[in-house]
């Protein structure tokens, strides 16, 4: 990577144009994108959904997923046009010098397979080793992944093996041909935190240790940042910014890329308050015979935000399904207002129900899609206000506006709605109720970045307007230090912690609380490192006791 | 145990409830028809002593219930009972058991529905594998076109149209499939071979498209997309990542049609004049001829439920989920 001749250049796009086909037609979603990737280099591509980084990191395979076609440009990989070679020809390059990490490693394993089988499926099928080489291959890289049980991990099934080891076994099959380029794919958006480190520490030394050029695609800027040397920003199918790592990090200079940041920049400050609206009293829960909530009490005080975070499967929506009553728990207790709430939905009266409303991660799926946007917010304001006709007209047109939509909203149907405005929707609805509590599970998990910024800003001020209590369930750190007042930290069905922010946030923690905080991934590209040292440097001292 | 031989167990005792629960139905129909058993076989000119005398014999005087259990109880021992037809009023008993009546009849049935069976299973498969492998062209559209015009025909005339075609004109095989025991093995299949073709004609076109369906719909997942980006030819996409995940909608297709095969041929032997099982029930069903219609319906509900076992079994045993637990 030292010299600038053409023979370092690995991959080389030149004004690439993809169309996606959509609404009937076909629409330009890669705009004329340049690319160049040498030898050895890792370069980030970052941008939020549609941006069309899946599409481009995908194209640099000479691959069009079904609906998208290239249409003009140049990819030249290794010498190799390509643009217009047939697909015979691609097949010779693809899973033996370029592989592909995707997202879900769950959903990219093919089920019916084990995993040693699937790893040593492209160098067997590509003639470029012998059944006995490519398993003891397998195996070395399992290893170097840092699998548990290397050499017997393969001759399991993927639904036998966590998404974590999947997602790195995955990358063991991506390495098994010892390519010239991968091009992964959000490869640990899927995960947890904690999980998510060893998987991004495992990834970057297999990748330095072979001298592996990759495309890392993600929408994390955070993650990014540990681990490509240059990073390129890409929207509507377009480049905004190329960069170094260090130097797109320290001084962006495209206004979009500086919006990237936003979120983190959203501060609230913390208040303390003993005015407790809502309390979860020693509750146990269980889904049949699994128990998965273990004496968990959360209490929650009048006109603040409770961030309730964890790992998924730590119990944080089951928590929330208590609150509701669509989970009876099996011990203890949910009081409101200091009065103890029917454990069952069906034995709660109308106005035990409005005081207590939700929003779900997955507006699309929360709506009726052959209901208006008059009839999703009418409903609640029927069922529990009997407003009919044109005072419910008036009071949905009043509700659109705060939630900052447009009075024409009011026929559309969700499909014709974006992410952000869906959610704005769902939100309305809730407010409907004019509740005391909203539980909010995830609602901002899939949106982009700038949007996410919007909903909770909305949030925040709705909160201030009209006082109402947020329970915020969430695994995204990053929002909780946006909006929370409180943080209870949940593990494995237990509540590990429950305080004001800043005390969460600062030492003294408990262990875990610590260990989750530290797994957030943070801007400085020197990040991972510090932490893979630290984490050394804790075990050495361990073993010197 | 290995918990997918505890599944098979559990569905194979859920079969035999099954089976129980058809008997008891089978045997309370035909109880609850209406007139006397013993007039309606023996004839309006039945004197009355011949009649109570024939009732007797039948154990028709006993509590439907005791008769039930002797009747299943002896069925267990592979006894199902004596025909009424060779009965007659003039109190000559010509009359056979009914296993001796159906024994050859079930072979007969059996030897075409295996016969149509052997072609139809894999010309469904072959005409499913490769219509999706080459989904949308010409030869996609012609499989799929052709195999619908078959079966949207009644059988019947799909059968004539054959013996029009084949032993009329063309007079390669014979239009009456009469069979029996003597005949060397080529020479049945030879005479069987246009009802094992209208048979296969029948039944192609619903295994072919819910072959080619399940495939074509696994082809969208991730890891078909995962095998293509390894480089994988479309022939090992299809063949080793998708077929393996599509057999378990495939196999209950099967299944279902080879049920067909055994129980739904009526008409079929009827145009071929074939000595099948389907014929000797209608005939059964005729003349009253109760013992011989309840070993019918008994052997049909017992393969319907065999065969859905098995396709059961297939699902479970090509699903790794259930076969390597966690």
């Amino acid at each position: 990577m030292s010299t600038d001749t053409d023979d370092s250049v690995l991959l080389e796009i030149r004004d690439l144009r993809i169309d996606g086909f959509s609404d009937e037609r076909w629409h330009e979603i890669i705009k004329g994108v340049d690319l160049t990737l040498r030898r050895g280099q890792v370069m980030g591509l970052i941008g939020e959904s549609g941006a069309g980084k899946s599409t481009l990191g995908l194209a640099a395979m000479g691959f069009a997923r079904p609906g998208c076609r290239l249409t003009s440009g140049s990819i030249r990989f290794d010498g190799v046009e390509l643009m217009d070679a047939p697909e015979s020809e691609k097949r010779k390059l693809w899973g033996s010098r370029i592989c592909y990490v995707a997202q879900s490693a769950a959903a990219s394993f093919n089920p019916a397979h084990r995993l040693i089988e699937q790893t040593t499926e492209a160098a067997l099928s590509h003639g470029l080793q012998s059944g006995a080489e490519a398993q003891a291959a397998a195996r070395e890289l399992y290893r170097a992944m840092q699998l548990p049980n290397p050499d017997t991990i393969g001759d399991r099934y993927p639904h036998q093996v966590s998404g974590g080891q999947l997602q790195r076994a995955m990358t063991a099959m991506a390495m098994a041909s010892k390519p010239d380029l991968i091009i992964f794919d959000e490869p640990t958006t899927a995960l947890d935190v904690t999980t998510q480190v060893g998987v991004l520490a495992a990834m970057r030394s297999v990748v330095e240790q072979f001298n592996t050029a990759a495309i890392y695609i993600t929408h994390d800027l955070a993650v990014v940042a540990q681990m490509a040397d240059v990073i390129k920003v890409l929207r509507f199918g377009e480049t905004m910014e190329d960069a170094p790592t260090r130097e797109m990090l320290s001084a962006p200079k495209h206004p979009y890329t500086k919006s990237l940041w936003s979120v983190r920049a959203l501060q609230k400050e913390a208040e303390k308050s003993d005015d407790i609206v809502l309390d979860v009293r020693s509750v146990d829960a269980a889904y049949g015979s699994s128990k998965v909530l273990h004496d968990v009490s959360v209490r929650v005080p009048r006109g603040k935000t409770v961030a309730v975070v964890g790992e998924s499967g730590s119990g944080k929506s089951t928590t929330a399904r208590v609150i509701t009553g669509l989970l009876p728990p099996s011990a203890g207790k949910v009081f409101f207002n200091g009065q103890a709430l029917p454990a069952a939905l069906r034995d709660r009266s109308v106005e035990q129900l409005r005081q207590i409303q939700m929003i779900y991660q997955s507006a699309d799926t929360a709506m009726n899609p052959r209901h208006t946007v008059g009839d999703i917010i009418g409903r609640p304001l029927e069922f529990y206000h009997g407003l009919r006709g044109a005072a419910k007209q008036k009071r949905v047109l009043e509700l659109l506006q705060l939630i900052e939509l447009d009075g024409n909203f009011i026929d559309r149907l969700p499909g014709e709605l974006s992410g952000g405005q869906k959610q704005r929707i769902c939100i309305a609805r809730a407010l409907a109720a004019e509740p005391d509590v909203i539980i909010c599970d995830e609602v901002t998990s899939a949106l982009d970045q700038i949007v996410q910024e919007g909903i909770l800003k909305l949030l925040l001020r709705l909160q201030k307007e009209l006082g109402v209590t947020y329970v915020f369930i969430t695994h995204d750190i990053a929002v909780v230090k946006a909006i929370s007042d409180e943080i209870v930290v949940m593990l494995e069905g237990r509540v590990v912690q429950q305080d004001i922010k800043d005390h969460v946030l600062s030492p003294p923690q408990p262990e875990y609380t610590r260990r989750l905080l530290a797994s957030v991934p943070e801007m400085d590209p020197d990040w991972l490192t510090r932490l893979l040292e630290e984490q050394a440097d804790v075990v050495a001292r361990a073993d010197g006791d | 145990m290995h918990p997918v031989l505890l599944t098979i167990f559990q569905r194979l005792g859920l079969g035999l409830l099954t089976l129980f629960l058809v008997s008891v139905v089978i045997f309370s129909a035909l109880e609850f028809l209406p007139g006397d058993f013993g007039e309606a076989v023996l004839g309006q000119a039945a004197t009355e002593e011949t009649v109570a005398a024939f009732r007797r014999e039948l154990g028709l005087d006993q509590p439907a219930v005791v008769r039930y259990v002797q009747w299943i109880a002896s069925v267990l021992q592979g006894d199902f009972g004596t025909s009424f037809s060779g009965r007659a009023a003039s109190g000559v008993d010509r009359s056979r058991s009914v296993v001796e009546m159906i024994g050859p009849r079930l072979s007969n049935t059996l030897f075409l529905a295996s016969m149509a069976a052997i072609i139809a299973v894999p010309l469904a498969l072959f005409l499913g594998i490769t219509a999706a492998l080459k989904r949308n062209t010409f030869y996609d559209k012609a499989v799929s076109a052709s195999t619908l015009t078959t079966i949207s025909f009644p059988e019947f005339f799909v059968a004539y149209l054959l013996i029009l075609l084949f032993s009329s004109w063309l007079q390669w095989f014979p239009s009456l499939a009469n069979v029996n025991d003597d005949m060397p093995l080529l020479e049945r299949a030879y005479r069987a071979a246009l009802p094992a073709l209208t048979l296969t004609l029948v039944i192609v076109a619903h295994m072919m498209r819910m072959t080619r369906a399940a495939i074509i719909n696994l082809l969208a997942s991730p890891y078909i997309e995962m095998a293509r980006l390894k480089g994988a030819s479309p022939s090992d996409v299809i063949l080793k990542h998708a077929l393996p995940n599509a057999w378990a909608p495939i196999v209950n297709v099967i299944a279902f049609n080879l049920a067909y095969l055994v129980v739904g041929v009526v008409v079929v032997e009827v145009v071929f004049v074939y000595p099948g099982i389907g014929q000797l029930m209608v005939d059964a069903v005729k003349s009253r001829d109760i013992p011989v219609v309840q070993a019918c319906a008994l052997i049909f509900a017992a393969t319907y439920i065999l065969l859905n076992l098995f396709a059961d079994v297939v699902s479970i045993a090509t699903n790794p989920r259930l076969l390597h637990p966690k």
